[in-house]
């Protein structure tokens, strides 16, 4: 029962694992399932607009505030905001950009959706390459290309020193956590009141449940479908920039596979299209992540989380709060 | 002869390689009564739908008070006046009554005039008041039938187009809603009715077009056309 008494001695620590991670998937899955309720389309070129956020953190970090040690107050507070607003901006302009040049084209001419599938791969591989290839050391024909990047990995400046800010069932929560759970649990809730009591939301919620009967009543479908992408945009952006300041992991061009194809998983476990399933089934595919860690070893927990969606779905095959687009 | 109102020149609309609409001319006066009539696949709904700008005309001109329209997204076309009760109802499924209700004013703006609007529809159809906070998608077909009225009046339009408002619904509910509709008539707005049960729209509308196969093969007064030997043989099943 070694097994067993694992999971019970690290039970409250997993928690506070899947916690964090958790709400960093539920800020990318919205972005997924906001995309699908207005599109009906899985964008997956969105794990690539989280990964531009990490990019950008390290730019802010490591150029523009040339961060060489921790910091604290005011000059902590500024550091983190100025990590975490340009990293949701540039987010949200990819992923308006990627709408613009990899949907729009194809929704104009009223393409199948196959070929929305194919260009949201090409989407993902143009980004990802892009940041492969902008690393000072390679050249198109004539001409050098930019070295935005550096050759990746690319390590982050730290910014804040990781201390204990309070102890519960004898499992310290560092500030780094502490700020993770707090700004995710803030943005879902401006985001879920964005969607249900402003305008702008009730036209995204509109054109999810249908598109043509939105258009009659005056919405401008495309605004509303900018104003998506620019939105799940935003919540990527800010998840990534998360990501980095919890986890300390360097920035390089494949870091949103995983958490963009775990994010995809958790708003399928949600119910895709269901905005507040997203952030349930992001909490929990993080506490199933985190709770197989004692269970069966570190080494399976992505597979764990996948088993644990096929067994959703088979039992409830529209996701755990239903495939409600638009609700 | 005063301007129309809308004025639709010889407009063909494809689907594919398939003319559904077929090089049709149509006027609607101000405070006018209109219907469009015709079977099955005649083009009907698809001539709103042009109108509206949800679907895109291969040629022709549409113009609304003198206004070119035919080039303009939809959402332009609603901000000018013209709102549509689409054919099938397309109530939001997820929306309580009142925010289906407030999606219908969602072209204008101003808070005020809001309440004023919400007062109006629940004077006209009582029973959306009753369910105000229901979702949309659980109500009666003939509730929702009222409600997708209501709705379109939300947006103050000034030419109101609705698409099979009988289709599926009991007769008494019919009634109900031609009264309704006559109301709404009677108090300055101008209608363009398209339906399958010709006799129920002939009766109220001022003026019918006869469409078939995507061309127009009368045009009368109402009346007229309630006693015309062909009307009443292909569409009000007599002869």
């Amino acid at each position: 029962m070694e097994f067993f008494s694992n999971f019970v001695d690290q039970f409250w620590p997993q928690t506070r694992n899947g916690l964090t991670l958790g709400s960093i998937y539920a800020m990318i899955a919205l972005g997924y399932t906001m995309v699908y309720g207005v599109l009906q389309l899985i964008n997956f070129a969105h794990s690539e607009v989280f990964m531009v956020s990490t990019f950008t953190t390290l730019f802010a970090y490591r150029d523009w505030f040339n961060v060489v040690a921790p910091a604290s107050g005011v000059g902590l507070l500024v550091l983190l905001m100025g990590g975490l607003i340009p990293a949701m901006i540039f987010s949200a302009v990819l992923a308006v950009l990627i709408e613009r040049f990899a949907y729009r084209p194809l929704r104009k001419r009223g393409a199948p959706r196959l070929s929305f599938l194919i260009s949201a791969i090409g989407a993902s591989f143009f980004i990802q390459y892009l940041f492969v290839l902008m690393d000072g050391q390679h050249s198109l024909i004539f001409f050098d290309l930019p070295n935005i990047a550096g050759p990746s990995p690319q390590t982050v400046p730290t910014v804040m020193e990781t201390s204990t800010v309070f102890t519960v069932f004898d499992t310290p929560f560092s500030n780094k956590r502490v700020i993770v759970i707090l700004a995710a649990a803030l943005m879902l809730f401006v985001l879920d009141r964005f969607v249900r009591q402003t305008k702008m939301g009730r036209g995204i919620r509109a054109v999810a449940q249908d598109a043509e009967a939105a258009s009659m009543m005056g919405v401008d479908i495309n605004r509303v479908i900018v104003v998506t992408f620019a939105v799940g945009g935003l919540m990527a952006g800010a998840a990534g920039f998360l990501y980095i300041l919890v986890l300390g992991v360097p920035a390089f061009w494949f870091i949103g596979f995983l958490p963009g194809i775990k994010a995809f998983t958790a708003a399928v476990l949600g119910g895709i299209g269901n905005i507040r399933g997203a952030m349930v089934g992001g909490l929990l595919l993080g506490l199933v992540e985190a709770y197989s860690v004692p269970l069966f070893g570190a080494e399976w927990t992505d597979v764990t989380a996948f088993v644990v969606l096929v067994l959703v779905l088979l039992f409830r095959p529209t996701g755990i709060m239903g495939e409600e687009v638009g609700s | 002869m005063p301007e129309a109102m809308l004025e639709l020149k010889n407009v063909v609309v494809r689907y594919g390689g398939i003319e559904a609409v077929r090089g049709i001319s149509i006027n609607v006066s101000q405070g006018e009564f209109l219907t469009l009539i015709g079977g099955n696949g005649a083009g009907k709904s698809t001539t709103l739908r042009t109108i509206s700008g949800v679907k895109k005309l291969a040629e022709g001109e549409i113009y609304f008070e003198g206004e070119r329209i035919d080039a303009l997204p939809s959402h332009e076309i609603v901000e000018m006046g013209l709102s549509q009760v689409p054919e099938g109802r397309h109530i939001f499924p997820r929306m309580s009554v009142r925010e289906n209700l407030s999606m219908g004013a969602f072209s204008r703006k101003g808070g005020k005039a809001l309440s004023e609007d919400f007062d109006r529809v629940f004077e006209l159809f009582a029973v959306l008041k009753e369910r105000e906070k229901q979702m949309g998608g659980t109500l009666s077909g003939g509730e929702q039938q009222m409600l997708a009225v209501g709705r379109a009046l939300m947006s103050h339009p000034r030419l109101l187009m609705l698409d099979e408002p009988s289709m599926g619904l009991a007769p008494l509910f019919v009634e109900k809603i031609f009264d309704l509709l006559r109301k709404v008539h009677e108090q300055g707005t101008t209608i363009l009715l398209v339906e399958q049960n010709a006799q129920v729209a002939l009766q109220i509308a001022d003026r019918g077009y006869v469409l078939e196969t995507g061309e127009i093969v009368l045009e009368d007064d109402a009346d007229k056309l309630l006693t015309n030997d062909q009307v009443r043989k292909a569409y009000l099943g007599e002869g």
